[in-house]
């Protein structure tokens, strides 16, 4: 059976640095990965490699292979658009364009050409609601994004993801920059996606990864030194880094 | 008996304390000294331009209150002869010709340099930031610089007979003094679009091409519509300029007190009836008067002008 995503033997490098040595890693559809580890050790790169958002950085090299539906997706002929469809993405600051609410959810319909007003209304609302912010914004759609508190900025960047429908949700540290209520609101909504979605999320916070996820790959290094159950790898890892990155000693 | 020397030791010290305290320290003596060289430039600035602008006020007003002629005949007459006066007595000072010119030749070169200016802008903050930016930068920085006489010249030896080779006529006209204003704002236009393309953060961009937007798509849909208040400003700058300037328009419009009826005929703007005129009438006199009226519209659009940049710039900040 083929995996929703799979990396082999995935290496990067900006120039003559290599930020990722060999990573191999597949996902199934549905559920919550999280990506821990210390600073530096390449869990941003690889979420953009999947994603292929490092092809705008000069200088990068990457080999191996990953396969979207088994889909080569660094090969020539692969469409970014459609790749960048499937797979959305969320970033560590909340970045809703200076739009209003409602045109930032529909951003990504009205590119693919959708301008059926009762289905973009539809699709907006869905998506607000999936990203448990509806009801505080459904009184202001239409006005500025950046009038929002950052969680509520931060979930209605998740609603823009989701209105295009993905497959999968990458997300880079989504609540670093926010306070300790939007965090947790935000780790309700995924939590709440997680049934319809894969979801990789990078974090530094570790209970957030024990909370939320359901598997844990463990990177150091730019590399993945242990990947397994999220209950397996806090109670019981199999390696000592392990242990003593979750347990607080370094990193 | 300790704590006695210890209240005595106090006393000393606060005397001391007090006593610095009181006298002012150098460094504090040098901060009022700065501080007040430097409200006193700020303040001969702004007597400066109140001065200009009152003494301009009170002289292009004195067509109205020395020369009792009717405002609105200034504003709406389409004859300008201030030598003359017509059948009622009233000397032929009908400003529109002026008016109307400088808002055709300001509008047309305005239309005429915004879509360059934002493609070249576009050009070297999106597609070929770094190329376009070595390439481009110094050619638009040395095209700021240049005197408005050269452009004027340019203009009266290519521009001219171009237009009259394709055009008939004279060559001069309103469609000459378009192209010469065009080249003249297109740098300032251009310049300050990129640096309204560069204030657009790059996480606008990820954004959107992160959700399958092509980079086309994310200039258009994302950051020229995140840059529009800057690139208004922009072209509000550029009329402004075009607006303003005198020497260059002069040389090639063909000075003629006309209203405009078509693009290839001669006409004149307010800036170059001014310079033409300025030189060979009396003080104090009704021609002299009049041109100074002329001088307060111009003063009047400029402030208009900035008034109009202000409130983009408010209105762009306020939905951010
Ligand atoms: N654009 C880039 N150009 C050059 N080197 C880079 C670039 N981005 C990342 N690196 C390098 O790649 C390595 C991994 O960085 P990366 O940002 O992926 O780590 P990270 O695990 O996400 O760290 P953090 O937890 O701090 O976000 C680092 O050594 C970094 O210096
Ligand atoms: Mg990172």
């Amino acid at each position: 059976m083929t995996k929703l995503l799979e990396t082999h033997d995935l290496h990067v490098y900006y120039g003559q640095n290599e930020a990722l040595k060999g990573i191999d890693l597949s996902f199934d559809e549905g559920g919550i990965t999280a990506l821990i580890g210390p600073s530096g050790s390449s869990k941003s790169t690889y979420l953009r490699t999947l994603n292929r958002m490092n092809d705008l950085i000069p200088n990068v090299t990457i080999t191996g292979t990953i396969k979207f539906r088994g889909q080569d997706v660094y090969a020539p002929q692969t469409d970014l658009v459609t790749l960048r469809k499937e797979i959305g993405m969320v970033f560590q600051q909340p970045n809703p364009f200076p739009f209003s609410i409602y045109d930032n959810v529909a951003f990504g319909l009205k590119l693919a050409g959708e301008k059926d007003h009762e289905r973009l209304d539809q699709v907006v609302e869905t998506s607000l609601k999936q990203a448990a912010v509806w009801d505080e914004v459904k009184d202001h759609l239409h006005e500025s994004a950046l009038s929002l508190s950052g969680g509520q900025q931060q979930r209605v960047c998740i609603a823009r993801v989701l209105a295009v429908s993905p497959q999968i949700i990458l997300l880079d540290e989504p609540t670093s920059a926010l306070d300790p209520i939007s965090s947790s609101q935000i780790e309700s909504t995924l939590l709440k996606l997680r049934t319809d979605y894969t979801i990789i999320t990078v974090t530094h916070n570790l209970q957030q990864a024990s909370r939320i996820s359901d598997r844990t790959a463990f990177f150091m290094n730019g590399e993945i030194i242990e990947v397994d159950d999220t209950k397996k790898i806090f109670m019981n890892p199999a390696h000592k880094q392990t242990e003593d990155y979750i347990s607080g000693r370094f990193g | 008996m300790v704590r006695a020397v210890y209240v005595k030791r106090g006393q000393v010290m606060n005397k001391k304390l007090q006593e610095q305290l009181l006298k002012r320290s150098k460094a504090a003596k040098m901060e009022r000294f700065g501080k007040t060289i430097s409200f006193l430039a700020l303040m001969l600035i702004t007597v400066t331009v109140f001065a200009i602008i009152i003494f301009v006020a009170s002289k292009g007003l004195s067509t109205f209150v020395t020369n009792h002629v009717n405002i609105v005949d200034f504003l709406t007459g389409k004859n300008w002869n201030p030598n003359v006066t017509d059948s009622k007595g009233q000397p032929e000072v009908g400003a529109l010709p002026m008016i109307s010119g400088s808002f055709v030749v300001t509008i047309l070169s305005a239309l005429l340099a915004t879509p360059f200016a934002i493609g070249t802008a576009i050009f070297m903050n999106e597609i070929s930031p770094h190329r376009g930016a070595k390439l481009l930068q110094p050619v638009i920085e040395l095209l700021v610089g240049i005197p408005s006489v050269v452009y004027g010249f340019i203009g009266l030896t290519v521009i001219v007979p171009a237009v009259r080779s394709v055009f008939g006529g004279s060559g001069f006209g309103i469609l000459a003094g378009t192209f010469v204003l065009f080249v003249m704002i297109l740098p300032t236009v251009t310049s300050m679009s990129v640096d309204a393309l560069r204030s657009v953060p790059r996480y606008y961009r990820e954004a959107a091409l992160a959700l399958g937007a092509t980079q086309w798509q994310t200039i258009y849909k994302v950051v020229l519509r995140s840059a529009t208040p800057g690139i208004l400003t922009a072209i509000v700058f550029g009329m402004a300029r075009a607006f303003g300037e005198a020497l260059a328009v002069q040389m090639v419009i063909g000075n003629a007190a006309l209203l405009p009826t078509n693009l290839v005929s001669p006409a004149s703007t307010l800036t170059s009836v001014l310079t033409t005129g300025i030189g060979n009438t009396v003080m104090g006199s009704l021609q002299n008067n009049a041109l100074w009226s002329l001088a307060l519209v111009l003063l009047i659009m400029s402030l208009i002008f900035n008034l109009v940049v202000r409130m983009i710039g408010r209105k762009g900040a306020m939905s951010k």
